[in-house]
């Protein structure tokens, strides 16, 4: 419903204006007060980030009266729950950097040859069909993958490669891509679709191919959008938990041969998460440690794809 | 500078002819039994008012209506020497364009340098070698009267060029592969007057080398520079005729009410 | 000089490339494929196994010790209880973040620093928000290992999705009905409150849908927070027989969700429990899907039934 900021008709002028100036005035100070409030609610990105950041660093601090940053950086163990507790991030490092591979050599090629020929070369009753059945593959709960890549595809796999042990990285790694497949694939396809029809009939009346305009034209003209799809797949590979959780173990093995188990930095703090850590003890605080290595080299990648963004943003 | 000779059916050789050509976009019939020679190394425009068919009409001859569902042709666009139904399904669409070239409305360079613009048509032709890409980018900047201008900077992105710029860009691209017919599509609409002078010039100039069919909603533009005219009205060929006769004796009284301007 | 002019030649060539065509149109065919075979083949594998544990036991029961008298009672429950306060905070915080950067925000840095942080935050993997929860929520917050305060990470993590559902949903309305709205003499909170709230309304509601679907399936921020795997009871009940009939005990009490029951079951070397797994994650999936599918089918119903 409208309403209508309507004066009363009152019988004495100087009473109705001091009346309206009355109401002008309620009225301007609960205008201000409900776009504060909104203005809060829109802070809470702001208080949320600057919590995060608080936490990870404040006890990361506490953890670094303990360790070294030097021993942390370069120690090649890791056994924060000994006696002889080594806290070399190298380990956690290699294993997230190991399964993100793997994940990353499928789900980039694949999620950019599925948007090229969505984009470019599908007929559209492939596309309707196709693209709900991505979306459900982005939707399903990482645990259900995890419980996919532990019990389907690491018995699959020990067919091929007798001797797997039970938890790898290889499986892990695997689900892993497939799961980022649809975040790369339908960023890149909406950044191939934004580039003008006007650019693919220049191409087409050129006596290009589908397959020549896609890649010599559509692919060059969607670079940024299809780099920030790229930087959004090693996000979400980086910090994917639960699959690794379950399927590579959570075992610190300092290792890049993914036919090994070993623990990422996410299913480390899972793994302590789980247990009974007394907060403030050191076991406690590498959590948040190794938690600020992982928000660090995250933010490494949106920053890098931003600035690509803007590097790149396409004129047409 | 070549110098012309005035147009004149019974010499001018037949480049294309159409026949009888209809066009349906779905249910729509947009084009009209069109019937139309095109001679060889002439400038022939097509004028009309809005919506009267002429860029559907030009559109046809590259076959860029297969783009897109539900279109239609119906009759025939002949091309010679060798006589071949540029219309006909069993043509490829694409060896038609690799004949047929055409340069659009709205600038559109592709977001590469300037030499990789010009070179595209080349590289699709699947020449790679330097020295012959160097030889015929140089030649189409020159055609496209460019050359000068961007000789130093062949390397920077085609989009730091000034609008007028980028349409010769444009026209030096269409120009590389040597095609036998250039298409134009208002070529100027979307430039200032000095960039559209200097393109009217510039396909005068090329009218000695290569046929030209140009579509103008501005007909001073179309007696500018044109050697032919065709004038078109609700998807109908209503007359095509010299230029000049066109301008100034058209045969027909709807012809001359469009061009003393009582409508359109 | 004339350049391929021979039309064997240009036949020949395009022939070629026109193959390569083919040769990737194929290749895209069967990246699709994978992508589907995937789903399917997971789908169909979870079916398998956990189909013939679905019972309306299942559901009524505690976990236990024995597989064949496991049930995911504690985890539903502890899902929907968690969902609920997810959604209390998401939505008005999510939604009014929206309304003031579309409505009332001005370009400035302050602006552009909130755009900067939610885009951020949508980047952020979901275990850091389960370290800020229990660094600020249990610890310092005090809030305890409780569904508090897994409903406040959820939401917060779900923010994001609900911000941007909202502001494509607000962009969308055209500026005319504003203005008229303004000529008629409203305030901005009225012409918001009046207008753009309740027509943009239904994409709003897809976003909060889509990130309920999200939410439901995190696990790792609420492991982190402290939610334990094997919990044979349920939180108080809300609703008391007593007055004032409504209890907020169930907020601070200890609780589980369906991934982390499934996470439990998943991790037990017997075959047995992996059967209850797939059960537990058939029904996950299932919720999921429908969650999503509600929300196309929100935004399809939406597009159709807009005229602007």
């Amino acid at each position: 419903m409208i309403s209508v900021a309507a004066e009363d008709p009152s019988p004495d002028p100087a009473d109705a204006s001091s009346a309206r100036l009355a109401r002008r005035r309620a009225r301007v100070a609960r205008e201000r007060i409900i776009e504060f409030g909104l203005f809060l609610a829109a802070m809470v990105s702001v208080f949320t980030t600057l919590g995060i950041v608080y936490v990870l660093v404040k006890e990361s601090i506490d953890f670094f009266q303990h360790v070294s940053l030097w021993d942390f950086l370069t120690d090649d163990q890791w056994t924060p729950l000994f006696d002889d507790a080594h806290f070399g991030i190298m380990v956690l490092l290699s294993g997230t950097l190991t399964s993100s591979f793997i994940a990353l050599a499928i789900a980039i090629p694949l999620g950019t040859i599925i948007a090229i020929y969505l984009s470019e070369f599908a007929p559209f009753s492939i596309r309707e069909i196709a693209k709900p059945f991505l979306e459900m593959l982005g939707g399903v709960p990482t645990i259900v993958y995890g419980y996919f890549a532990l019990l389907f595809v690491t018995p699959l796999l020990q067919k091929i490669f007798p001797g797997l042990p039970g938890f790898n990285l290889l499986s892990a790694g695997i689900v892993m891509g497939i799961m980022i497949i649809p975040y790369v694939s339908s960023i890149s396809e909406d950044a191939m679709r934004a580039v003008p029809m006007s650019l693919r009939e220049g191409s087409y009346a050129m006596g290009a191919t589908r397959f020549q305009t896609a890649t010599k034209v559509i692919v060059p003209a969607a670079f940024s959008g299809i780099a920030s799809a790229y930087i959004l797949g090693i996000s979400r590979a980086v910090g994917e938990t639960m699959i690794l959780a379950v399927a590579a173990g959570m075992q610190p093995n300092l290792t890049f041969n993914p036919l090994e188990p070993a623990a990422t930095i996410t299913a480390f703090i899972v793994q302590v998460a789980l247990g009974d850590l007394p907060h403030g003890s050191v076991g406690y605080q590498t959590i948040f440690a190794a938690g600020l290595t992982l928000l660090l080299v995250t933010l490494t990648f949106n920053v890098g794809g931003y600035v690509l963004r803007k590097r790149f943003r396409e004129a047409y | 500078m070549v110098e012309t000779s005035e147009p004149n059916a019974a010499q001018d050789v037949t480049k294309a002819e159409v026949r009888n050509l209809n066009f349906y976009y779905g249910d729509f019939h947009a084009l009209k039994n069109i019937n139309m020679p095109v001679y060889e190394k002439n400038v022939t425009a097509l004028i009309g008012p809005s919506g009267c068919g002429k860029s559907t009409f030009l559109r046809s001859f590259n076959r860029m209506h297969d783009l897109y569902p539900g279109n239609r042709y119906a009759g025939e666009i002949r091309l010679f020497p060798d006589d071949v139904n540029v219309l006909a399904a069993s043509v490829d669409p694409i060896e038609v364009r690799m004949r047929i070239s055409m340069v659009f409305q709205k600038p559109n360079p592709f977001p590469k340098t300037i030499y990789e613009n010009v070179a595209y048509g080349l590289r699709v032709r699947g020449e790679s070698r330097r020295v012959v890409l160097n030889e015929k980018v140089e030649e189409a900047l020159r055609s496209a009267a460019l050359w000068g201008e961007v000789k130093d900077r062949l390397n920077d992105l085609a989009f730091n060029l000034s609008g007028g710029q980028q349409q010769r860009v444009c026209i030096a691209r269409a120009l590389a592969t040597d095609p036998e017919i250039l298409l134009f599509d208002e070529p100027t609409s979307a430039l200032d007057p000095i960039a559209t002078a200097s393109i009217e010039e510039l396909i005068h100039d090329l009218k000695s080398r290569v046929t030209i069919v140009i579509v103008t909603h501005n007909m001073q533009q179309a007696a500018r520079v044109s050697d032919y005219t065709a004038y078109m009205y609700l998807g109908e060929l209503v007359e095509f005729d010299v230029t000049d006769t066109i301008f100034i004796k058209p045969k027909k009284k709807q012809t001359e009410d469009y061009i003393t301007g009582r409508f359109g | 000089m004339a350049y391929a002019r021979d039309l064997n030649q240009i036949r020949a060539l395009i022939a070629t490339h026109k193959r390569w065509d083919l040769v990737f149109a194929l290749c895209g065919l069967l990246a699709l494929m994978i992508g589907v075979l995937s789903f399917a083949v997971l789908f169909v594998d979870m079916a398998i196994d956990g189909l013939p544990r679905l019972s309306a036991e299942f559901f009524t029961n505690f976990p236990s010790r024995r597989p064949a008298q496991a049930g995911i009672l504690s985890a539903w429950v502890g899902s929907c209880l968690v969902m609920i306060v997810t959604a209390f905070f998401a939505v008005p915080l999510g939604v009014a973040s929206g309304l003031y950067l579309e409505e009332y925000a001005s370009k400035n840095w302050v602006t552009d620093l909130i755009e900067i942080n939610i885009t951020n935050l949508a980047g952020v993997p979901s275990i850091v928000y389960g370290l800020l929860a229990l660094g600020l929520f249990v610890y310092q917050f005090g809030l305890g290992q409780s569904i508090l305060a897994a409903g406040l990470t959820l939401a917060l993590l779900i923010l994001p999705v609900v911000i941007v559902a909202t502001r494509e949903a607000i962009r969308s309305i055209p500026q005319g009905i504003r203005e008229g709205a303004y000529a008629l003499g409203a305030t901005r909170w009225q012409v918001c409150k009046d207008h753009v709230v309740p027509y943009s309304s239904a994409g709003i509601l897809t976003g909060v849908i889509i990130g309920m679907a999200r939410a439901i399936g995190e696990t790792a921020p609420v492991i982190t927070i402290g939610a334990l795997t094997f919990i044979a009871f349920l939180p108080p009940a809300p609703l008391t027989s007593a007055a004032p009939f409504v209890s907020f005990e169930w907020v601070t009490s200890p609780f589980t969700v369906m991934p982390i029951q499934i996470f439990n079951w998943t991790s037990r070397p017997e075959a047995a429990f992996h059967q209850n797994a797939a059960a537990a994650g058939l029904v996950l999936v299932l919720m999921t899907l429908a969650m999503n599918g509600l929300a196309i089918w929100l935004r399809y119903q939406l597009r159709k039934n807009l005229k602007w």
